[in-house]
């Protein structure tokens, strides 16, 4: 089997910005109220005109540059995502055709916020097994299009935004991910969803006007799973890799809630600095957060070649997943 | 243990937690009221609580437990 290597990122954030102070006028709320609760300051919002698979393509386009790959010689592409342009087809379709690819296997991973490292993982197997050469994997969001401007509690934490990675299988690559564990917890299938839309209750009049086409959260259970499962996973990744947990020099968590981030580290005990913080800005961009959070610690020269890096993401579902990588950038 | 036994070791959780001085913290205090604690911060006391009682307080009652006396009440029935 050849190594799987990770060629180029790219990323993109929406031109308009709404800050806290901006939700001021929206909701009953204060800055400072959101950002205690939630290390939130600002978050970057779609256009009007803008659907997800046009986030996606402004971040391909980057990564597929920095990877020197044409997009006719993609032969896989898979997108993480939770607001797919419409139920089909799917956005890594559509991308297709927006990038001008070939004829390569396209499909979305709905994974909720775990989608960025689930799609990760898949496509790593299907490049790891040699059947493809070229892939691009994605997480991107317009999530904000289902937040409930009327709910204060919820709708402060979201933006949009996408992150693209591009990956390729080769005789003389450097392996990226070292290791990968993903699950999810069926139990938790009512703490974090979108009722409506779908078929169990498609849209109508109804739906509607209950509000039935929001994000609908358990914000403390989410809260208890994310802490808890960051802790496991993070242990038990090391574990089975025999690292110790200083030997770890980045940890990129999913960006949903500062105080999640910030419960999890202490737990572990992780230094402040290793920690990747990029919700302050961009707020929680669903499967985006991590290769959005990455790729801002990358354009600002953090990385280093060679880097020890985990990732951690949680999502509806409830989905999680892990990943070890060695930064090759 | 006795109730303050245990009050004297909460208090640095719950200061930590809210990121208030231990002094603010008495058998009276409301979490939310008299503490600023939120929904968030009660279940981040909640799970440090349980971890070093080695108990679970499952959510219905958590709710209930919205003093620091009640809070402490419920550990000296059920800690391990």
């Amino acid at each position: 089997m050849s190594p799987v290597a990770l060629k180029g990122i790219g990323f993109y954030a929406p031109e308009k910005i709404l800050t806290n102070a901006d939700f001021e006028k929206i909701v009953d709320t204060t800055d400072e109220w959101i950002t205690t609760r939630t290390g939130i300051k600002s978050r970057h919002i779609a256009h009007p005109t803008q659907a997800t698979s046009d986030l996606a393509l402004e971040a391909s386009r980057e990564a597929l540059k920095q990877a020197n790959i044409d997009p006719k010689d993609l032969e896989l592409i898979v997108v993480g995502t939770s607001s797919s342009d419409m139920l089909f087809p799917s956005v890594a379709c559509l991308l297709a055709e927006k990038l001008g690819a070939a004829t390569p296997m396209a499909f979305d991973v709905a994974a909720g916020c775990s989608g960025f490292l689930y799609s990760l993982s898949v496509a790593e197997q299907f490049l790891k097994s040699g059947m493809y050469k070229n892939a691009l994997v994605l997480g991107a969001d317009i999530i904000t299009r289902f937040a409930d401007y009327s709910d204060r509690a919820t709708s402060v934490l979201f933006g949009d935004g996408a992150g693209a990675f591009v990956l390729t299988n080769e005789e003389q690559g450097e392996e990226f991910i070292l290791d990968l564990i993903s699950g999810c917890d069926p139990y938790g299938t009512d703490k974090l969803l979108l009722p409506a839309g779908g078929s169990k209750l498609p849209a109508s009049h109804d739906t509607v006007e209950q509000r039935l086409h929001f994000i609908e959260m358990n914000g403390k259970e989410v809260f208890r799973f994310a802490v808890k499962i960051s802790e496991t996973l993070i242990k038990e990744l090391l574990e089975r890799n025999h690292i110790e947990i200083e030997d770890i020099d980045w940890f990129a968590f999913h960006q949903a809630n500062i105080r999640i981030i910030e419960g999890a580290a202490d737990r572990l005990k992780l230094s402040k600095e290793k920690v990747m913080i990029s919700l302050d800005e961009y707020g929680n961009t669903s499967s985006a957060t991590v290769p959005m959070t990455i790729y801002e610690y990358w354009r600002k020269g953090r990385l280093k070649k060679g880097d020890l890096m985990v990732m951690i993401v949680f999502g509806a579902g409830l989905t999680y997943s892990i990943a070890l990588v060695r930064w090759p950038l | 243990m006795n109730e303050q036994e245990i009050l004297e070791k909460v208090k640095p959780v719950i200061a930590d937690k809210l990121g208030i001085g231990e002094d603010e913290i008495t058998m009276e205090s409301h979490f939310i009221n008299d503490l600023g604690a939120d929904s968030l911060g009660l279940v981040d006391i909640t799970m440090a609580l349980e971890e070093e009682y080695s108990m679970e307080i499952p959510d219905e009652e958590a709710s209930k437990l919205v003093t620091v006396g009640a809070m402490i009440e419920y550990i000296k029935n059920n800690a391990k």
